[in-house]
């Protein structure tokens, strides 16, 4: 039977030395050992579906930290989960309990029949203890179109990427650029928990340079994000106010332009790149500062996981595979072989893998495929490029074309039209010396910036 | 620029690009004679996309593909005209 996370907590404990820091207020971890943020109602949720759809990520980490062991399903909500799909979530999991920092009266006409109140504060609770249960965590898949799946994991299969320290180190504090309702985020929650660490929210509605400033003043050691989050700071003035000695990149492909730069800007920092998902769990890091993966780490990962390249896509089968979606029949998510299918494809060259794109995002020039990533890893190898997105173009010759939208880095004067042209011309070089032909972008333009998804990643409409 | 100017002008900066070479381009040259392949027509298309703000042939018209250096440049003065 695993241990509850508040049975963790107070293993940990340190003497009210450890934090969770959100913008605006900071709780000390330690007080949740014999206290509660849910204003008494805690006995009431014992053995509920409880979804929580909280505003902010402090109210959220205190109240799956307490409801670990005691509901019997959590449903974590990101920020910009899509309210319109709450009534089909709560039929599909059985819902009968919502837990919020807001007002929800506005939500009663959705028929759940518990409403509680989490606040951003802990109050003693003498009576608190660690529950039993095994709850399940329901994760939603980030997708971007329809209604997100419902990814079911257990605190069991969340942690088992993470191994124990020898000596726990109260001194480290986590912080992510992730939202901690996402595989992710919740990572990085949990490590702080069992590790005994201090954690850094974010906050959406926080400017980078701000948010930057806050790890700064809170000391932040460990920081992990997307490579799109970490492009970020590297375009903000405000990217020394933290100096981590640990930096992790994961839930996109790490290029050697972002590696390179975040060497350059952080030297002192151990740079660390990772492959996880919601569905599969966590499937190997890189410590050694270069893009791909070394065949040696595919075959032997070190953390329980096992790898394989199958079909052209990187497959998982690990204690870290969520164990079935929610609703529609339950289905598996594993293969009858035990491995989860990542869908995303990797390409052996010269010993090391290379991730190169998503199954199902290929475009087709002309009956030959392309995947938009693994132009993009060349365009982003260009010194002058920042970040780079290549999609699809309606063509009637050969059916679609790739183009890129390229965004330079911020000290170039993209309106200088000799400067830009030649720029292009460059970049369509390097893609033309390393890239089949039908690869290379048709046409490269130049913009200011490029959206991103709420999970921190670059933003895919197309797909 | 004239639009036979502004085509002729990109169909050469493509063929450098992609490594080819244009025979003498003149208004009845049949285009698959040209030197260029098809990628570099779709190429040439989406460039000039870029350049004049249209396609001509994605705008569900008959879907007639030019025989000749002529008649590429008249379907895209055809679709100017009506930009």
């Amino acid at each position: 039977m695993p241990r509850p996370l508040r049975d963790w907590l107070s293993e940990t404990a340190n003497g009210g030395e450890r934090f969770l820091h959100a913008r605006g207020a900071s709780v000390a971890l330690d007080d949740l050992v014999h206290g509660s943020s849910l204003g008494g109602d805690l006995a009431a949720l014992d053995g509920a579906c409880v979804l929580v759809l909280t505003r902010d990520q402090l109210t959220a980490a205190l109240t799956l930290i307490e409801l670990d062991g005691v509901a019997r399903r959590m449903i974590l909500c990101p920020a910009d989960f899509a309210r319109e799909h709450l009534p089909v979530v709560i039929a599909k999991a059985g819902v009968d309990a919502i837990v919020s920092d807001e007002d929800t009266r506005d939500l009663r006409p959705l028929g759940v029949p518990l409403h509680v109140t989490c606040a951003p504060a802990i109050a003693p609770d003498p009576a608190t203890q660690p529950g039993s249960r095994q709850t399940e965590w329901i994760l939603f898949t980030s997708g971007t179109t329809g209604i997100p799946k419902m990814v079911v994991h257990t605190l069991a299969s969340l942690t088992s990427a993470i191994k124990p320290r020898a000596q726990r180190d109260g001194r480290i504090v986590w912080a992510t650029f992730y939202d901690i309702r996402r595989y992710g985020g919740l990572q990085i929650l949990l490590r702080a928990v069992l590790d005994g660490g201090s954690l850094v929210l974010a906050d959406t509605e926080e400017s980078i340079h701000d948010h930057l400033a806050r790890l700064g003043t809170h000391g932040a050691t460990h920081v992990t994000g997307t490579p799109s989050h970490w492009r970020r700071v590297l375009m903000s003035p405000a990217a020394h106010a933290m100096a981590p000695p640990y930096v992790r990149l994961s839930g996109e492909i790490a290029d050697q332009a972002a590696l390179d730069g975040l060497h350059a800007l952080y030297p002192q920092a151990r740079i660390v790149h990772a492959f996880a998902s919601t569905e599969a769990g966590v499937g190997f890091e890189v410590a050694d500062a270069r893009e791909g993966v070394p065949a040696s780490t595919i075959e032997t990962p070190g953390n329980g996981a096992k790898l394989k390249i199958e079909d052209g896509s990187l497959r998982i089968s690990s204690p870290g595979n969520a164990s079935r979606y929610l609703g529609d029949g339950d289905p598996p998510i594993a293969a009858p072989d035990g491995f989860v299918d990542t869908n995303d494809m990797m390409e052996l060259r010269n010993g090391r893998y290379y991730f190169i794109g998503r199954r199902g995002r290929i475009v087709n020039v002309g009956g030959l495929k392309v995947h938009p990533e693994e132009v993009e890893a060349v365009i982003n190898r260009h010194p002058a490029v920042r970040v780079s997105l290549v999609h699809p173009r309606r063509n009637a010759i050969t059916g679609s074309v790739v183009v890129a939208d390229v965004v330079l880095r911020e000290h170039l004067d993209v309106k200088d039209g000799a400067y830009t042209e030649g720029l292009r011309r460059e970049i369509v070089e390097m893609c033309i010396g390393e890239l089949a032909r039908h690869k290379v972008p048709a046409a490269v333009r130049f913009v200011p910036s490029l959206t991103f998804s709420a999970s921190g990643k670059l933003a895919r409409h197309y797909a | 620029m004239t639009m036979k100017l502004t085509i002729i002008s990109e169909m050469q900066k493509v063929a450098e690009e992609q490594h080819k070479t244009l025979v003498p381009l003149s208004e009845d040259l049949v285009l698959l004679d040209s030197g260029f392949d098809s990628l570099c027509f779709a190429v040439l298309v989406a460039r000039l996309e870029d350049k004049l703000g249209f396609d001509p042939f994605t705008r569900g018209d008959d879907g007639t593909l030019p025989l000749t250096v002529g008649d590429l440049v008249r379907i895209y003065e055809n679709a100017a005209a009506v930009a």
